[in-house]
C-alpha cells in the first residue's frame, strides 16, 4: 500500500532549482589529473597527446551527480512516507466500541492494536475514555475513565463466538448522557439493526468506523444430500478468486482427533458465495464431528456436525429369492424405500455383511441360520447391534422357536400364525392399539387405514407384556423387543412387505423404524418439537472457533436452541439431549453473509496502522552510494582503477570455485537422518521468525559447546526442524521457542509430534516472555503455546519441585533462569502416589524424562555464543548477569543430562539402601 | 620484504654482509699488476713478494746470505733460498649514483633504486675486501683501500649524499690505472657524461661494469589517465591527458637508451647489466662478481 508523502521543510525542494545551474558549473570541470612522481620523466618530455581525447565530463558521470544531489536535498527536506495525522485530536469523552463478534475473531489483534493507539492518543489529549464490547454491553451507566485506565484491560478483550445485538445496543446507546466521540471497530457484516445504531451513535457525536481489510470466509453447516456432504462458503471482503480448504475433523478409530478429509472451496471471480463437497464413505463421514476452513480462526469457520450428518448402516437380508418376485412384493422393497433418505444400506451374505459390521441388520423373513453365522449374530447383537426381524411365511412355518425362544428371537412364536379379516376367516383385520407409556413408540398418531390381516403369535409367557411393545387392538403382540448383551433384537410380526398388513405403506412405519433408531431424523427439529426438553451444552465454541468443554454451563430450553439467537447465554456448541445430539453453529444453514454498508457522512477506516516511514535516511543513503559511485566512476575514468578490478576479479573467480556440491545420492530426509544420528544432536523448531531462529540456533550451539567442555557429552551442531517436514525421533531434545504469529502445525506433524513425545523425546516449551508475563498469564505468546500444545499428548504439568531429578542431574540446582528470571518452569506432575523414598519422590513414569518442559526464561538467548564462544546476548547486569548466564547455561547442560540419562540420578538415592542390604 | 627504501649507515653495512656472506671470497684476476705499486692477498703464480710459500731454489751467485733459508740448506749439500709467492691486490672502484630519481620507488613493497644500489655496492665491496682486494668509491677523493675499516668508511660515505641532483652522472675523482669500476645508476640523465667517463677509463685501462637499476614501473609504464608527471624534486613537469597513449612511445625511448649505453659499454670493453628492484639482488651480484672475475 503505498500511503501519502509529506516533507518535513518542504521549503528546502525550491534548491532543485539549482540543478541546471549545477550541471553547467560541473560541465566545465574535468576530472582532475593525478599527480604522479617519476623519474622516467625525462624519457617523456617531448612527447605529445592524442588531441581527440576529451577533457569535459561525461554527460552520464553528470547524471550521476545530478541525482545524487537531487536525492540529498530530497533527503535534507525530510520526505515522511504515510505521515500520521493525529487522530485524536478533539477534546471530550470517547467511546471506543468493538463489535466483539465471531467475525472480529480474524483480525482481533489488529482491532486491538488499533484501539490502543487510539487509547495512546486519547492519553496524550487528556481525553477520557471509554471501551465497550456490542457483545458484551456493560450494565448501569457508562463510566468513562482514563486511558492509562482501559490500556492494560483492553489486550484482554475476546471476541465473543455470537453476532451482537444491535437493536439492544442502541437502546443502549439512548441512554447514554451527553456527548462523545464514537470510534466503532465493526466487524464489516451487516448485522440486524446495524443502521439504527449507527443513526444512535451519530446522535452520541462524530462517528468514524473502524473496518478490517481482511475478507471474512463463514462455513454454513454442512448437509448431507445424494450421497455426498454439502457444504456453503460465504465471503464478504474481496472479490478476487480464491481456495479455501475446508477440513473436517474427528476421532479415528484409536479416539485420536484427526483431519479425516479435507476438500477444496473455489470462490469464483466475483462470486460471494461457493461451495464444497465431501464425498466420503460412511464409516469416515460418521466419524466427522466438526468442519474447519483452514487458515480462517474465528467461530463461523466452524461447523459442528450432530446427529443430523450420521447416518447409520442398514444391512438388508431377505429370506426368498428375491429375482423372481415383482418390485412391490419383494420383502425389502418397502425397507429400502423408508431408510433409503436417511440411512446407507447394504444387501449381501450375511457372512459378508457381518464383516462390514452395520449398526442395524434387518432379517425380512429370515427363519433359520447355519450354525456359525447364527454365532457371529449373537455376537454382534451382543456387542450393541440392532436386530429387526420381519415375519413372515417361512417363518411362520418354521419350528423357529417353538418350544424355547432363541436367542435370535424375543419370543416364542405359536405355528403357523393366524390370519384375521381374510376370505376364509371371522373378525375384521385388526388395527394397531395406542402405544403405551415405555415403549419406543410412543407419541406416534396411528393412521386409521392401517390394517393387519395376518400375523404370527407369540406364545404367552410371563416375559410377553414387557417385552410388547406394540400391540393390535385385540391385545396380541404386533411388535416384540428383547435386549441380548448390549444390542436388542425387534421382531415385527407382520412382513416387511404389505401382504400381511398395510402397515408398510404407511408414514407410520417409517416412523417406527426411526423410533427403533434404524434411521436418523433428516432434518433440524423445529422449535416445536423440542418444546418442552433441555439441552444440556457439552461443548462450546469460543470466539477463535476453538471448541472448549463447556464445564458446568447451564442447560438451554429445546425452543431457544432451536430458533433463539446466538448470545452469552446460547453459545454455538454441541448440546446433548436425551437420545440425541444438536449441534448449534454460528452460521445457520441458510444465512447469508452481508457486507455492511455505511453512509457517506461516515468516515471508514482499514484497520492496519500504517506506520510514518521517515524516507530521510534513504534518500541520504541514496546520494551517498551515488557519490561513492560516482568517486569510482571518476577513478575509473582517471585510470586509477587497476588494483580494484584485479581484485574484483579474484574474489569473482573463488565465488564461482567456492561451492562445490557433493553428491552423494542421497535424499534430504537420509543426510538430515545421518547428520542427526552420527552424533548427540540438539534441535530446535524453525518458527519462521528469522530472528527467533538464529537465537535458537546460537543458543543451542553455545549450550553444545559447553557440554563439550564440561561432559562427556559431545554434541555435533544443533539442527532446526521443520515440523511439518523433518522426522523428529533422531533427537532427544528439541527447543520449541514460541512467537505470538506461528503456524499451527498441521495435524500430521502433531502425530509426529504426539509419537515423539510417546517415544521419550522432550520438548522444550520457550515462550520467552518471563519478563512480562507469568505463566498462563494472557501474553500472545502464552496465548499462542496453549493453542498449539493443546493437541499435544501432554500429561498433567506442575511447577518444577524443589525435589525434582532435574535439580540434580549433573549441577546442583534450584533456579532455572534464562535470560529471565523466573520460577514458572513446568514439568510433569509427579504421580499422585509418589512417595517420599528416603527424601526423594521416586518417579516411574516414561523413563522419568518430562516430555515437556515449559517456561518463559528465553534460555537460548542466555546460552548463545557466537562462532568465537562469545555471547551473544546481555544477561542482567555485570558480575551479577555473568553468574545468571553461568547458571542459566548449568541448568541447560542438567536439562541434556536428564534427558540422556533419564532418571539415573533419581535411582541414585536408592544407593544407600542397596548398600545397607547388600551389608546384610 | 619491508625493506626500508633508504640505509643508514649501520643498515647498510649489516645488510650487505648479510648478501655477500652467501658469495664466495672475490678473487680477482690481476692483468695488470705491475702497474699497481700496493700489495694484495692475489697470488700471481711466480716468486715475489708476499706471504705464501712459493718455491726453494737453488742459491745463485749474487744472493745474499740473509736469502738463504738455512734450515732447508742443512738437509742438502747445496744452498737454497725460500721464495714466496709474488702477491698483489686488486681495486676496486664503485660508483653509486645517488641522485633525486634514484629515491624513486613504484611501490612500496620494493626498494628504492637508490637503496639497492647501495645494497649492491657495498655487497660488492665486502666480498672485494673480504678476498683482500681494496675497494674505494669514485666520488671521494681518496685512494682505494682495504680492511674492514674502509667498509665502515664506505658505508657512511654512500649514505652520506645531502644535494641531490635531478639526475646524476659519474663523476670519478680517483681511477687508479688497471683497477676494476663499477658504476650503479639508472642512467635516466644525460647519456654524454657516461661516454666522457667511459672513454678516460679506457684509456687509463680501467676495465668494470655499468648496472641501471631500474623500478619494474619505470620498465613497464602502467599509467592511464590524465596525469601530471614530475620529476622526483618536482623540478619538471609533464601533463598527459591519457598516459596510456605515451607507453609505446615511452618503451622505446628507454630501449633506444639501452641499447646506447650497450653500445658504449661494449665500445670500451665494459659490461653492461640492467637490474630490476623487484628482483633479488643475489643474481646481480653474481652476475658482477662473474663478470669481474673473468675481465
Amino acid at each position: 500500500m503505498i500511503g501519502s508523502l509529506a516533507f518535513g521543510t518542504p521549503l528546502l525542494l525550491l534548491a532543485l532549482i539549482a540543478l541546471p545551474v549545477l550541471w553547467w558549473l560541473l560541465r566545465a570541470v574535468p576530472p582532475a589529473p593525478i599527480r604522479r612522481r617519476f623519474p622516467g620523466i625525462a624519457l617523456l618530455l617531448g612527447l605529445k597527446d592524442d588531441e581527440s581525447q576529451t577533457d569535459k565530463t561525461p554527460w552520464w558521470l553528470l547524471l550521476l551527480r545530478m541525482l545524487a544531489i537531487a536525492a540529498a536535498i530530497i533527503g535534507f527536506a525530510g520526505p515522511v512516507l504515510n505521515p500520521q495525522e493525529e487522530r485524536v485530536a478533539g477534546d471530550g469523552p470517547l467511546l471506543i466500541v468493538m463489535d466483539g463478534s465471531w467475525a472480529s475473531a480474524r483480525d482481533w489483534q489488529a482491532r486491538l492494536d488499533r484501539a490502543g493507539l487510539l487509547l495512546d492518543d486519547a492519553g496524550r489529549a487528556g481525553r477520557e475514555v471509554a471501551v465497550v464490547q456490542l457483545t458484551d454491553l456493560p450494565g448501569g451507566d457508562l463510566a468513562f475513565q482514563t486511558a492509562g485506565a482501559w490500556a492494560p484491560r483492553v489486550p484482554t478483550l475476546q471476541p465473543a463466538p455470537f453476532a451482537p445485538d444491535m437493536a439492544a445496543a442502541a437502546e443502549w446507546v439512548e441512554t447514554i448522557d451527553g456527548t462523545a466521540e464514537v470510534f466503532w471497530f465493526s466487524d464489516g457484516v451487516d448485522h440486524e439493526c446495524r443502521d439504527d445504531l449507527a443513526a444512535a451513535f451519530e446522535d452520541l457525536g462524530a462517528l468514524s468506523v473502524f473496518q478490517g481489510d481482511r475478507d471474512l470466509i463463514a462455513l454454513a453447516p454442512p448437509r448431507f444430500e445424494d450421497g455426498i456432504i454439502r457444504g456453503d462458503l460465504a465471503r464478504i471482503g474481496v472479490e478476487t478468486p480464491r481456495e479455501v480448504t475446508v477440513v473436517a475433523h474427528g476421532l479415528d478409530p484409536a479416539g485420536l482427533q484427526r483431519d479425516l478429509a479435507q476438500a477444496t472451496a473455489t470462490f469464483e471471480p466475483g462470486a460471494m458465495v461457493a461451495q464444497v463437497e465431501f464425498d466420503l464413505p460412511p464409516e469416515l463421514r460418521n466419524r466427522i464431528t466438526r468442519f474447519e476452513l483452514s487458515g480462517e480462526r474465528h467461530a463461523g469457520a466452524v461447523a459442528l456436525t450432530d446427529d443430523a450428518l450420521q447416518r447409520r448402516q442398514v444391512a438388508l437380508i431377505s429370506g426368498g429369492a428375491e429375482d423372481e418376485q415383482q418390485a412391490l412384493l419383494s420383502p425389502l422393497h418397502y425397507l429400502r424405500e423408508a431408510l433409503e433418505p436417511t440411512a446407507d444400506l447394504m444387501e449381501g451374505a450375511l457372512s459378508d455383511i457381518l464383516v462390514a459390521s452395520p449398526d442395524v441388520i434387518m432379517l425380512a423373513d429370515v427363519a433359520t441360520f447355519a450354525d456359525e453365522e447364527e454365532a457371529a449374530l449373537i455376537e454382534w447383537v451382543e456387542a450393541g447391534g440392532l436386530l429387526v426381524r420381519f415375519a413372515g411365511t417361512r417363518l411362520a412355518g418354521s419350528d423357529v422357536a417353538r418350544d424355547e425362544s432363541g436367542p435370535l428371537m424375543p419370543v416364542r412364536l405359536r405355528i403357523g400364525g393366524r390370519t384375521v379379516g381374510g376370505a376364509m376367516s371371522w373378525g375384521e383385520p385388526k388395527a394397531l392399539e395406542p402405544f403405551e407409556e415405555g415403549s419406543p413408540f410412543f407419541g406416534l398418531a396411528i393412521p386409521n387405514d392401517v390394517e393387519v390381516t395376518s400375523q404370527v403369535v407369540a406364545q404367552p409367557d410371563p416375559t410377553l407384556s414387557e417385552r410388547t411393545i406394540a400391540s393390535l387392538t385385540d391385545g396380541t403382540p404386533l411388535v416384540t423387543r428383547a435386549s441380548l448383551g448390549q444390542g436388542s433384537v425387534v421382531l415385527f410380526h407382520v412382513t416387511a412387505n404389505a401382504e400381511w398388513s398395510s402397515l408398510p405403506l404407511s408414514g407410520l412405519f417409517v416412523q417406527m423404524l426411526e423410533r427403533l433408531a434404524v434411521s436418523t431424523r433428516p432434518v433440524t427439529p423445529e422449535a416445536e418439537d423440542l418444546e418442552g426438553t433441555v439441552w444440556t451444552p457439552e461443548e462450546v465454541l469460543d470466539g477463535y472457533g476453538v471448541l472448549r468443554d463447556a464445564g458446568t454451563r447451564p442447560g438451554v430450553l429445546g425452543e431457544d436452541l432451536a430458533d433463539a439467537p446466538l448470545s452469552a447465554d446460547l453459545l454455538p456448541g454441541l448440546y446433548a439431549g436425551d437420545d440425541r445430539r444438536l449441534a448449534r453453529n454460528v452460521m445457520a444453514q441458510d444465512a447469508a453473509l452481508v457486507a455492511a454498508s455505511w453512509p457517506a457522512s461516515v468516515p471508514v477506516e482499514g484497520m492496519t496502522v500504517v506506520e510514518p516511514t521517515d524516507l530521510m535516511a534513504a534518500f541520504l543513503t541514496g546520494a551517498l552510494v551515488l557519490l561513492l559511485l560516482d568517486a569510482l566512476a571518476a577513478l575509473w575514468l582517471g585510470g586509477r582503477l587497476g588494483g580494484l578490478t584485479r581484485g574484483a576479479a579474484v574474489l569473482a573467480a573463488g565465488l564461482i570455485v567456492g561451492p562445490q556440491a557433493d553428491a552423494q545420492g542421497l535424499t534430504i530426509e537420509e543426510e538430515l537422518a545421518l547428520l542427526a544420528t552420527s552424533e548427540a544432536t540438539l534441535a530446535y523448531v524453525l518458527t519462521g521468525d528469522v530472528e527467533v531462529d538464529e537465537t535458537s540456533r546460537a543458543g543451542l550451539q553455545g549450550l553444545s559447546n559447553t557440554l563439550y567442555q564440561r561432559t562427556s557429552v559431545e554434541p555435533a551442531p544443533p539442527l532446526g526442524v521443520d515440523l511439518e517436514l523433518d522426522e523428529l525421533a533422531f533427537f532427544p531434545m528439541i527447543y520449541w521457542p514460541i512467537t505470538p504469529d506461528q503456524e499451527i502445525p498441521s495435524s500430521a506433524a502433531y502425530r509426529r509430534l504426539n509419537d515423539y513425545l510417546r517415544g521419550g523425546g522432550m520438548i522444550v516449551f520457550d515462550t520467552r516472555d518471563a519478563h512480562v508475563g507469568r505463566f498462563g498469564s494472557g501474553t500472545p505468546e502464552g496465548r499462542r503455546l496453549q493453542l498449539i500444545a493443546a493437541p499435544l499428548d501432554i500429561p498433567p504439568l506442575e511447577p518444577i519441585p524443589d525435589d525434582h531429578v532435574l535439580t540434580r542431574t549433573f549441577y546442583l540446582l534450584q533456579d532455572f533462569p534464562g535470560r529471565h528470571i523466573s520460577r514458572d518452569v513446568w514439568v510433569e506432575a509427579a504421580p499422585a502416589d509418589a512417595e517420599q523414598i528416603e527424601g526423594m519422590p521416586f518417579r516411574n513414569l516414561n523413563d522419568g524424562v518430562t516430555p515437556v518442559l515449559i517456561g518463559g526464561n528465553d534460555w537460548a538467548a542466555a546460552w548463545a555464543q557466537d562462532e568465537n564462544g562469545r555471547p551473544v546476548f546481555p544477561v542482567g547486569r555485570g558480575q551479577t548477569g555473568e553468574r545468571q548466564r553461568e547458571i542459566a547455561l548449568r541448568f541447560g547442560v542438567n536439562l541434556v543430562m536428564h534427558v540422556l540419562s533419564g532418571n539415573y540420578k533419581s535411582d541414585q538415592v536408592h544407593v544407600p539402601a542397596l548398600l545397607d542390604r547388600l551389608g546384610q | 620484504m619491508s625493506e626500508l627504501s633508504l640505509h643508514t649507515p649501520d643498515t647498510l653495512r649489516s645488510r650487505s654482509e648479510a648478501v655477500a656472506s652467501s658469495m664466495p671470497a672475490l678473487l680477482a684476476d690481476a692483468q695488470h699488476l705491475a702497474a699497481s705499486v700496493l700489495l694484495g692477498v692475489h697470488g700471481r703464480k711466480r716468486a715475489g713478494t708476499g706471504d705464501e710459500f712459493w718455491q726453494y731454489r737453488p742459491a745463485e751467485a749474487g744472493d745474499s746470505y740473509r736469502a738463504i733459508d738455512w734450515r732447508r740448506s742443512a738437509r742438502s749439500d747445496g744452498h737454497f733460498l725460500r721464495q714466496t709467492e709474488w702477491q698483489a691486490a686488486q681495486a676496486v672502484m664503485i660508483g653509486v649514483d645517488d641522485s633525486a630519481s634514484m629515491t624513486y620507488s613504484g611501490a612500496k613493497t620494493r626498494p628504492s633504486k637508490l637503496r639497492r644500489a647501495q645494497t649492491l655496492a657495498m655487497a660488492l665491496a665486502v666480498i672485494a675486501v673480504r678476498g683482500g682486494e681494496r675497494v674505494g668509491l669514485t666520488h671521494l677523493a681518496e685512494p682505494p683501500r682495504g680492511g674492514q675499516a674502509q667498509l665502515m668508511r664506505m658505508a657512511a660515505a654512500l649514505m652520506d649524499g645531502v644535494d641531490r641532483p635531478e639526475y646524476g652522472e659519474p663523476k670519478p675523482q680517483v681511477m687508479p690505472a688497471g683497477s676494476r669500476a663499477v658504476f650503479f645508476s639508472d642512467y635516466l640523465g644525460e647519456p654524454d657524461a657516461i661516454e666522457t667517463v667511459l672513454g678516460r677509463s679506457a684509456d687509463r685501462g680501467v676495465k668494470g661494469a655499468l648496472v641501471m637499476v631500474l623500478d619494474p614501473d619505470e620498465e613497464a609504464f602502467p599509467f592511464d589517465g590524465r596525469t601530471l608527471f614530475e620529476s622526483m624534486s618536482g623540478a619538471i613537469r609533464f601533463e598527459t591527458l591519457k598516459a596510456k597513449s605515451l607507453r609505446e612511445e615511452y618503451l622505446e625511448r628507454l630501449a633506444a637508451r639501452k641499447d646506447a649505453l650497450r653500445m658504449m659499454a661494449r665500445r670500451t670493453g665494459w659490461q653492461f647489466h640492467v637490474h630490476h628492484t623487484d628482483s633479488p639482488a643475489e643474481p646481480a651480484l653474481l652476475w658482477l662478481y662473474q663478470v669481474l672475475e673473468r675481465q
